[in-house]
């Protein structure tokens, strides 16, 4: 089992988190979308990437999440941090009941039945307009601040906040991921018909790792519901499903910062991209999904942790 | 409601054949090789942007352009079979669908790039047009050709697989590749035949199409897809009969829920897959 220690290299990498306070503070609200699409590519990481789900329906439980706040913003309260532990309790939730199914199935029916939960939820939400608002989104509250500092214009107190939230989640998913269950998640994606011969159950420990992928979906959810205030029906959308899995994958499947890495350089990448021409910039996130799969398996991540094998 | 009973069912049935025809090559391909192949419907929009070119800017017949657009959609589908997805067979579900996905996002963006986003439309012969009268009740004659078409090709393809050396061929490498590969059976060639025949007939589904649904840029990844995908998993991998029946169903459920219960949007749709897919997770006909 691989040292759980943090090594020099990560903290470097958590402390340039906190650059563009001062080198790029234009780009705070893109670094606040930055860092919640990282904390939503780590949860899928959990279930994916580390217990071998394939799921193309995960935008199913960051929308919950993101509802459950916005909902709690305008009807009951606005302070956000209570807000976020009811959005990741109602994703859990979720998680929970639809894991019951999900873990049972492989290959292309459990891509389609993940497929088709998240299409039936952006469905009933799209209904529901009198609830969510339909297709309008949910609109009309405004959450102030955290821990008494206001959001300011400049993204700064929402930056912090997505930043923070992701560290701390991070820190959970490491520990996960270093701890036995994390090891018998992996034992299950290597060889799901040799673990429950050494007395590993593996249904319940899929279980178990798809709600808390499902809870850490929620949050990041929520704290996008918190930083703009708004709820759009796109956070259920299948759009989203598919652009966290392909984030992911860009980044590296089955490692903690493949998902990170993967969010900063599709974001970075679209916001600079699709200002000049949005509707070519499928044509190079195409190209260079095709290029990724065929040349570097692993992500990116993968491919230069090969490449620092191959050199020392 | 029950009056209108009729009009559903013929619009339903003509919709149903429409997604046959999208899904067919699609669901023989993945029974064959495990393939999944979700850039499937960039076949159709090949199909469905080479009638427009031969039909509004060549100025020939709509129905000239349909076999043109099932023989471009077959060569494209060959020369992508050749060079990039055959290297994929032993891969992961995963890596095959984030793989044809990127292919998918490649195709919307050339399609752009030549005929912009706009949605686009191509002439058809006015004695297709317009509506005949059957027992007091309107039919478009539109609907009617996209039936007839259907059932021809449908009857063409049953009678190949069942009667021909090559649809045994097919067959029995959808239901046991390797022991198909033992007697000497070269399924990399039938495949390959599937496969274009396949992309030919999603090129025909799309030429088809421009009347009933529209021609966009997008149409490689918008809700056609996941009817289609909806067709080849209920229907069964590798089933004919299975696409058939899983097609007429969702085409005529489709339209009477659009046509009885607009405010359920494709709920009910998607809520009736996801319970056959519990029941049956192989599919209605699926074997494996």
């Amino acid at each position: 089992m691989e040292n759980a220690r943090f090594k020099p290299l990560e903290y470097a990498f958590w402390a340039c988190t906190l650059l563009p306070f001062v080198v790029t503070p234009a780009y705070l609200s893109l670094g606040s979308q930055i860092a919640i699409t990282a904390l939503f590519a780590l949860s899928l990481d959990l279930i994916l990437g580390y217990a071998g789900l394939v799921s193309l329906g995960h935008a199913a439980f960051f929308g919950v999440g993101a509802y459950a706040a916005g909902l709690i913003a305008k009807h009951y309260w606005t302070e956000p941090l209570s807000g976020l532990v009811v959005a990741a309790i109602a994703a859990g939730i979720a998680g929970y009941v639809l894991s019951h199914i999900v873990v049972r199935f492989r290959h292309l029916a459990l891509i389609m039945l993940t497929m088709g939960f998240g299409l039936l939820l952006f469905e009933a939400a799209n209904s529901a307009s009198d609830l969510t608002g339909g297709a309008d989104g949910l609109q009309g509250f405004h959450v102030p601040g955290v821990l008494g500092f206001k959001f300011d214009m400049f993204g700064r107190t929402a930056y912090a906040y997505a930043l923070a939230v992701l560290f701390l989640c991070f820190l959970v998913a490491r520990r996960i991921i270093h701890s036995p269950f994390g090891l018998a998640l992996r034992g299950i994606r290597e060889n799901a018909a040799r673990m429950p011969a050494i007395g590993a159950p593996n249904l319940a420990h899929l279980r178990k790792a798809y709600t808390m992928a499902a809870v850490m979906a929620g949050i990041a959810g929520a704290v996008l519901t918190h930083t703009t205030s708004t709820v759009s029906l796109e956070t259920l959308s299948f759009g989203r499903s598919a652009d966290v899995l392909v984030i992911l994958i860009l980044g590296g499947a089955g490692r903690l910062y493949g998902g990170i890495v993967g969010a900063i350089i599709y974001m970075v990448a679209r916001d600079q991209f699709s200002g000049v021409a949005p509707q070519y910039w499928y044509f190079w996130i195409g190209l260079l999904l095709v290029a990724v799969v065929m040349f570097l398996p692993n992500g990116i991540l993968g491919g230069l942790s090969a490449l620092r094998k191959k050199s020392q | 409601m029950l009056s209108s009973l009729a009009g559903v069912l013929f619009d339903g049935f003509a919709y149903g054949m429409l997604l046959f025809l999208l899904a067919v090559g699609l669901s023989v391909t993945l029974g064959m090789m495990n393939f999944v192949n979700l850039a499937h419907c960039s076949f159709a929009a090949v199909g469905g942007y080479c009638t427009v070119t031969v039909v509004n800017r060549l100025g020939w017949n709509f129905l000239v352009a349909l076999p043109i657009a099932f023989v471009v959609g077959a060569l494209i589908a060959v020369v992508l079979e050749r060079a990039l997805f055959r290297r994929l067979y032993r891969s992961s579900d995963l890596d095959q669908c984030l793989f044809t996905i990127g292919i998918a996002f490649m195709s919307i963006a050339t399609f752009a790039w030549f005929y912009s986003t706009e949605p686009q439309s191509a002439r058809i012969p006015s004695y297709l047009l317009g509506s005949f009268e059957l027992l007091g009740r309107k039919f478009a004659v539109y609907r009617l050709f996209l039936m007839l078409m259907g059932l021809a090709i449908t009857a063409l393809l049953v009678l190949s697989i069942e009667r021909t050396r090559f649809g045994a061929q097919v067959r029995a490498a959808v239901d046991n590749q390797r022991m198909a590969r033992g007697l000497g059976i070269d399924v990399d060639r039938a495949f390959m035949i599937t496969f274009a025949l396949g992309g030919g007939l999603a090129a025909l589904g799309g030429a088809l199409a421009i009347e009933v649904i529209g021609l966009e840029s997008t149409l490689p990844l918008s809700v056609i897809l996941v009817y289609v995908l909806i067709v080849v998993a209920v229907g069964g991998l590798g089933s004919i009969r299975g696409s058939f029946v899983a097609a007429i169903v969702l085409g005529i459920t489709d339209t009477a829920g659009k046509y009885y219960f607009p405010w359920l949007g494709a709920f009910l749709i998607y809520l009736v897959m996801v319970a056959l897919l519990m029941w049956r997770p192989m599919g209605l006909f699926g074997k494996r």
